[in-house]
């Protein structure tokens, strides 16, 4: 039984997605940056999850790729936060607008 | 039933709303860690969602790698670099307002789109049902080759982490 209608899931995932960009592009901390991005694959995953179940014909399609995006998103995770580490311990900050090493 | 599928309709809707507050939350709390705690809460309801788009087997994955693994992970890097991010310090850079005129307009694009788009929801893809055992078959059908390709992905990028996050060893004399 399907009770909502797509456009209506659509326009939450919008919602989410332009959530999350407004974090990446607002916040100074790293991991805060991280985070946003985290929000914003989740977003995509629900339309992924969300077409499959509406409009699909092969129904396992959008819930595989669903997966690998989660899949994706840990190793993002991991990668990320390990560079942040390793940056905070060369030069003792995460604030993202303080590493102007390589800025002209 | 009516009254049953009205309830669960609203339920729905409250469901995405409190999403949306606590991803709110994410981006504009100054407490990092509150902010982790929030992603924590908007990734739960999320796996809510998909239970109720019948994706059962997304949802148990979505708690166990997002919540479970991803989660932890932010929150152990906030707790490593939490030192000098205390509550003195500006969180955001001075570019709100462009991103929220910017966004504005983003969003209402998409949302004329989308409520445009004669999008094709067929009957027979509102009844099918996906299993389990149909993803596993899928998993090592269709799609074994991006399946590979992800699990090498997964171990580069692991062996990755390790070697970035690694201490510096002083060099030992030859």
């Amino acid at each position: 039984m399907i009770i909502l209608p797509l456009p209506h899931i659509l326009i939450f995932s919008l919602l989410l997605f332009a959530i999350g960009i407004y974090g990446a592009l607002v916040r100074r901390n790293i991991i805060g940056i991280l985070i946003s991005i985290e929000l914003m694959l989740n977003a995509a995953n629900i339309n992924l999850i969300a077409f499959s179940k509406y409009t699909s014909l092969a129904p396992e399609t959008g819930q595989i790729f669903a997966l690998f995006v989660i899949a994706i998103a840990a190793t993002a995770a991991a990668v990320g936060l390990a560079i942040v580490l390793a940056l905070y311990r060369v030069r003792k900050t995460v604030q993202a607008d303080e590493v102007h090493l390589l800025k002209w | 039933m009516p009254i049953l599928e009205i309830a669960a309709k609203y339920t729905t809707y409250a469901v995405m709303a409190v999403i949306l507050v606590f991803a709110l939350g994410v981006v504009t709390l100054r407490n990092l860690f509150h902010c982790a705690l929030c992603l924590a809460a908007a990734l739960i309801g999320t796996a809510v969602l998909y239970v109720v788009l019948q994706a059962e087997y997304l949802a148990a994955i979505q708690i166990l790698l997002y919540v479970g693994a991803v989660v932890t992970l932010v929150i152990f890097a906030i707790m490593l670099t939490e030192h000098l991010a205390g509550k003195t310090v500006r969180q955001n850079n001075s570019q709100s307002l462009p991103a929220i005129a910017g966004l504005l307009g983003f969003v209402s694009l998409l949302t004329a789109l989308i409520l445009k788009t004669p999008w094709p929801v067929t009957p027979t893809a509102l009844q099918a049902k996906v299993l389990v055992m149909g993803l596993g078959k899928a998993l090592m059908g269709d799609y074994v080759f991006p399946f590979e390709v992800i699990s090498i992905v997964l171990i580069a990028a692991l062996i990755g982490t390790v070697v970035i996050a690694k201490k510096d060893q002083p060099e030992e004399k030859a």
